[in-house]
């Protein structure tokens, strides 16, 4: 699904991440954790092609980053749903409409009850109509999180989904990544929540990433 | 949980959601447009009216020549008849009248005043000459003349219908360039606002991007908006023109070159292309703005 061969980026003529190299399998879940700044944020921009790597290769989903037209990098992120911490939505649309907005910039359409179902699922369904400033920080995180589904992406790519948000909302939102992950999406997580990493361990077998000296390291027993 | 279908939209209206229903260059591209189609109505009837009045003009003159006699005093009853004499056997002329002396006296009053003694001056004596459709041979008459009436002059008309004609393809060009330069101020004008626009919507870009949309649906949402602002303000500034060229005095009524200024006929016509033409100067200056503006926000 999305491999890293030998990546490095530099920023401001220092390296932020250099010699990282992985692969997500398709179906694993993975958690991304370091101290901040220490490069969670640019790896997921890696991930989704925002960012080029300064140099080795990364591959979504069997293709190489570099050969991507922009046309192409629009239609990989049709694969991949993003979850922000500041979850950006258009303020003058409705929920229902932010939600519908991967439907929408490819010009499809969506059944309305399935909609109503996916709000359920988030437990948004009364707020359809409210538009986003209206919104708490923990229902703003839920329909970023629905919005990043809608398409029935293959990868789940969140940064720091938690992170405005308090420990019950955290859970609820974990509980609806497991639930993802249940259903074979591939999900990475960054976060710097030790504590739901060891929840979601206790739920799932989920592998988790430290970012430590510029390098992505697999995670010991010690979290 | 399950995932919702999907199906084909109509892209049409969907496009245009995404980028907020206000902003600060909304009023501008609308009024731009308005102003920009309203000037561009008086500079189609200065253009369309040079040109209709000149043409008529020009045809009048073309079809008078005027004969000039100055000659000694015992001469001038015998070329009289003389010419009076070519005239009438001449092919091609409709009609022909020597002008009296009291006909003279009033065209020339308004320059010396009613008491001229028009007789104690040596004016040339005058004779109006009218063609008929197929024309006469200048060129003969005027050979002719010069043998059998030595001092009349054949003026056709022509060294002043040349400026006329050259005059009036000025104030046409000068229209048209009027209207060249009112569409690109309009297209700069327009790029700047689609400009400013995108810079002020840079979140509402990443937000688009982030969930999968393509350069050209995103420029397209800008595109579409700005074309039919100007569009509807196009129209309103080409209706606008057309009732402020309608108000205009008819040419009738005072008979000057001003007052000929406006649309005869389906001249009415024309102004009538402007709301479109604007909005295809929209639609081509935005998605050039657009396509430029995302490039650089990558």
């Amino acid at each position: 699904m999305i491999a890293f061969d030998n990546v490095a980026y530099s920023y401001g003529g220092g390296d932020l991440l250099s010699d990282v190299s992985l692969r997500l399998a398709p179906g694993s879940f993975h958690f991304l954790t370091g101290p901040s700044g220490s490069g969670k944020s640019t790896f997921l921009k890696l991930a989704y092609a925002e960012l080029q790597a300064t140099s080795g290769k990364v591959t979504l989903f069997d293709r190489d980053v570099k050969s991507l037209s922009r046309d192409d990098v629009a239609r990989t992120r049709r694969r991949i749903g993003i979850v922000h911490q500041d979850c950006k939505f258009l303020d003058h649309m409705s929920l229902a409409a932010n939600m519908a907005l991967p439907f929408t910039v490819s010009d499809r359409e969506s059944d309305p009850q399935d909609m109503k179902d996916l709000l359920g699922w988030v437990g948004l369904d009364h707020l359809a109509d409210a538009l986003p400033p209206q919104l708490s920080g923990g229902e703003r995180q839920r329909a970023a999180l629905a919005r990043a589904v809608i398409v029935d992406p293959d990868v789940i790519l969140a940064d720091e989904p938690t992170g405005n948000v308090d420990w019950e909302m955290s859970l609820r939102i974990l509980t609806l990544l497991v639930e993802l992950n249940r259903m074979g999406k591939t999900i990475l997580v960054a976060t710097h929540d030790l504590n739901l990493i060891r929840q979601a361990k206790a739920q799932i077998q989920a592998r988790v990433l430290r970012i430590a000296k510029h390098r992505v390291q697999l995670a010991g027993a010690d979290l | 949980m399950k995932f919702p279908a999907a199906k084909p939209a109509s892209p049409s209206t969907r496009a245009l959601q995404v980028v907020p229903p206000s902003g600060p260059t909304a009023w501008l591209t609308t009024f731009t447009a308005g102003a920009m189609t309203f000037l561009c109505v008086f500079a189609l009837a200065l253009s369309l009216a040079s040109g209709r009045l000149a043409d008529r003009w020009s045809e009048a003159l073309a079809r008078t020549a005027t004969i000039r006699l100055s000659a000694p005093a015992d001469q001038v009853q015998i070329q009289t008849d003389a010419i009076l004499s070519a005239l009438a056997t001449t092919p091609g002329i409709a009609s022909f009248r020597a002008i009296d002396n009291a006909e003279a006296r009033a065209l020339l009053e308004p320059w010396f005043g009613p008491d001229l003694p028009v007789e104690a001056l040596p004016i040339p004596r005058l004779f109006e000459v009218v063609e008929a459709n197929r024309g006469y041979d200048s060129e003969g008459l005027r050979q002719r003349l010069l043998a059998e009436a030595p001092g009349a002059v054949l003026d056709d008309h022509t060294r002043w219908r040349r400026p006329l004609a050259e005059a009036a393809s000025r104030i046409r060009l000068l229209g048209v360039l009027s209207i060249v330069l009112i569409g690109a101020a309009m297209a700069a004008m327009i790029t700047l606002a689609a400009r400013a626009a995108l810079a002020a919507n840079t979140e509402v870009i990443r937000v688009l991007r982030l969930v999968g949309a393509k350069d050209s649906y995103i420029a397209r949402a800008f595109v579409r908006r700005f074309t039919l602002r100007t569009l509807a303000g196009a129209t309103v500034g080409a209706a606008a023109g057309m009732a402020g060229v309608a108000a205009l005095p008819a040419a009738d009524a005072a008979g000057g070159f001003l007052t000929g200024l406006g649309f005869a006929g389906k001249g009415w016509l024309w102004p009538l292309i402007l709301p479109p033409l604007a909005a295809l100067v929209a639609f081509l200056a935005t998605r050039r703005a657009a396509l430029a503006k995302l490039k650089e926000l990558t």
